[in-house]
C-alpha cells in the first residue's frame, strides 16, 4: 500500500466523481461515470482486493457503462444542469 | 432547492468526519473488522475445501446462501426489466427503411404499405444505419471468440486465482453485447433469441438451488456439499471444491443470460428490431 | 488541537476522509440535480463510495498479502497464519454489494426510458408541471 499512488489515485476518483454530475452532457457523464469506475477498480487493486477490483471492472467498467450509453441513447442527450 | 441540499449534506459531512476519530486506523491488523470470525475462515479454507482463493470459499461454501439470494436478485432484475419495457413485436412499428444495394437508394416504407420481403436485392436498415465498416467488423470477428475463451477461463480458475462466477459471467454477457453493437441487433437476437436468455437464467438459478437440494435429499444439510461425497466418488474435502466449482457454473450461466438480455430490452427501448 | 492530535485525526485516517467526500457528492447528486440520469449516477456513485470504505476496513498493513493461500499445490503441513493474509469477509460481502448495483441500475435505467416515453422530457420539474396539468385537466 504506496501511499503516495493511494493519494493520487483517490484525487483522480473525487475529480472524475465530481465531474460526472457537473458536465451538462449525458453522454460525457456516462463515460466520466466509466473512468470513475476504472478508479475504483485501481484503487482497490492497491488495496489487496483482487476479487472485488476484478469484478468492479468487469461489471462498472464494462457493463455498466454500455447500460448507461444504451440509455442515454434512447432518451435525450442534453440536460439544463 | 440546491441551498437547502447544500447546507444538509454540510452538516451530514460534519457529523461523519467527527466520528471518524473512533475508527481504528486504516491498516491495523488487530482491528475489530480481522479479529473474530475471519482468521477462522483464513485458516480453515484450505484445510475443509481444498480451495486456495479464500474469496471465493467463502463466497460459495460458508456463505453460500448469500450468494444464492444474490443470483436470484439478478434474475429479479432482468425480469423487471423485461415487464417494465418490453413492448409487443405483433404492433407493426411507424416507418421501416429499405435499402437497395445495386444502387444505394433508401426507400422509407410507412405502415399498411408493401414491404420487399424475401427480396434479395433489399436490406433493412436500422434508422441510425452506418455504411459497413471493415475495421470495427473483422476486429470484433477476431476478438469475441478470444473474450468468451477468457471468460470460460476466468468461470474455471475461480479456484486458485482471482475470478469465479460472476466475473467469468460478465465477461461472457460483454462479449455477446460486443457482437451486438458491432453488427446488428437483428442479427444477435436471431442467433440467441429471447427466449433462450430467459431460460438460461432461470436454468442457472436452477443449479444452485438444485445442487442445494440434492444435498438435502442424500442426507446433509441444505448447500452442504460433503453430503454429494457418495454421488461424486470423492472424500468430503474434494466434493466441497466440486460443489463450489457446480455453483458457480450455475451463477456463471445466470449472469450471462441476464446480462445479455437487459441489454437487449435498454438498447431497443423494448422492441427489439433496432439497437445501438 | 495539538499538532500530535491534528495529525492522528487528518494524516493517518485520509481514506476515511476521501469516502466521507464521496458519500457527500453522491448524496448532493441524489437530491439537488433534476435530471433522472443525474440522479442515478450520483445514487451509484454513493454505493461504490460505500463499497470503498468496507473494502478499505479490511486493509492490513505491514507484509499481509492478497487472500490467495500460497504453495497450495505442493505439500500439505504448511501452517497457514491468519496474520499473513488481508481480511477477506469485507471482500465478499461487497462482492454481493456490486452485483446488487448493477441490478439496480438496470432496472433503474428501464424506468427512465418508460418515463421518457410517456412524459418526452427527464427534467424532474418539467415532468412535475406535466402530471399537474393532467391532474388539472382530468378534473375539470
Amino acid at each position: 500500500m504506496i501511499w503516495q499512488l493511494d493519494l493520487i489515485i483517490l484525487a483522480f476518483v473525487i475529480i472524475c466523481g465530481a465531474g460526472a454530475i457537473a458536465v451538462k452532457d449525458l453522454l460525457g457523464a456516462g463515460i466520466l461515470f466509466g473512468a470513475y469506475s476504472f478508479m475504483m477498480c485501481l484503487l482497490w487493486a492497491i488495496m489487496g482486493a483482487v476479487d472485488v477490483a476484478f469484478t468492479e471492472a468487469s461489471v462498472g467498467a464494462g457493463v455498466s457503462t454500455v447500460f448507461f450509453v444504451a440509455a442515454v441513447f434512447r432518451t435525450s442527450r442534453r440536460t439544463k444542469d | 432547492m440546491k441551498i437547502l441540499a447544500l447546507v444538509s449534506i454540510l452538516l451530514c459531512g460534519g457529523v461523519l468526519l467527527y466520528v471518524t476519530d473512533y475508527f481504528p486506523v486504516w491498516g491495523d491488523p488487530a482491528s475489530p473488522a480481522s479479529l473474530h470470525i475471519s482468521p477462522h475462515y483464513i485458516q480453515g479454507s484450505l484445510k475443509d475445501t481444498a480451495v486456495p482463493n479464500i474469496v471465493t470459499a467463502v463466497l460459495a461454501d460458508y456463505r453460500g446462501y448469500d450468494t444464492m439470494f444474490e443470483t436470484s436478485v439478478i434474475l429479479a432484475a432482468g425480469i423487471a426489466c423485461f415487464f417494465i419495457l418490453r413492448v409487443s413485436s405483433n404492433r407493426r412499428p411507424d416507418a421501416k427503411l429499405y435499402r437497395h444495394i445495386p444502387t444505394g437508394i433508401t426507400l422509407r416504407i410507412e405502415k399498411g404499405g408493401r414491404e420487399p420481403l424475401g427480396s434479395t436485392e433489399f436490406e433493412r436498415i436500422d434508422f441510425d444505419w452506418v455504411p459497413y465498416d471493415l475495421i470495427i467488423n473483422m476486429t470484433c470477428r477476431l476478438v469475441v471468440p478470444f473474450i468468451q475463451l477468457f471468460a470460460l477461463y476466468v468461470i474455471a480458475h475461480g479456484h486458485h486465482s482471482p475470478g469465479g462466477g460472476f466475473q467469468g459471467g460478465v465477461i461472457f454477457g460483454a462479449a455477446i453485447i460486443l457482437f451486438a453493437i458491432a453488427n446488428n441487433l437483428r442479427q444477435t437476437v436471431q442467433m440467441m433469441s429471447e427466449k433462450i436468455s430467459a431460460l438460461l437464467s432461470a436454468f442457472g438459478v436452477i443449479v444452485y438451488v438444485g445442487t442445494g437440494a440434492v444435498c438435502l435429499m442424500l442426507g446433509g444439510n441444505f448447500l452442504d456439499y460433503a453430503a454429494l461425497s457418495p454421488v461424486l466418488g470423492v472424500d468430503a474435502v474434494h466434493a466441497r471444491s466440486l460443489g463450489i466449482f457446480i455453483v458457480e457454473m450455475g451463477v456463471g450461466i445466470a449472469v450471462t443470460a441476464v446480462m445479455v438480455w437487459i441489454y437487449y430490452n435498454l438498447s431497443s427501448a423494448g422492441r427489439q428490431d433496432e439497437g445501438l | 488541537m495539538t499538532m500530535d492530535a491534528f495529525t492522528t485525526f487528518v494524516i493517518s485516517k485520509y481514506n476515511y476522509w476521501a469516502v466521507v467526500v464521496l458519500i457527500m457528492i453522491g448524496l448532493y447528486a441524489m437530491i439537488a440535480k433534476q435530471n433522472l440520469v443525474k440522479k442515478i449516477i450520483g445514487m451509484n456513485i454513493f454505493q461504490t463510495a460505500i463499497i470503498l470504505f468496507y473494502v478499505s476496513s479490511g486493509a492490513k498493513s505491514g507484509g499481509a498479502t492478497i487472500p490467495i493461500i500460497l504453495n497450495a499445490h505442493g505439500e500439505d503441513g504448511i501452517p497457514v497464519r491468519a496474520m499473513d493474509y488481508i481480511n477477506p469477509l469485507p471482500h465478499v460481502l461487497m462482492l454481493t454489494a456490486i452485483v446488487v448495483s448493477v441490478a439496480t441500475l438496470g432496472v433503474a435505467l428501464s424506468l427512465v426510458l418508460k418515463i421518457y416515453n410517456q412524459y418526452g422530457t427527464l427534467e424532474e420539474d418539467e415532468i412535475r408541471l406535466k402530471i399537474q396539468k393532467e391532474a388539472y385537466k382530468s378534473l375539470h
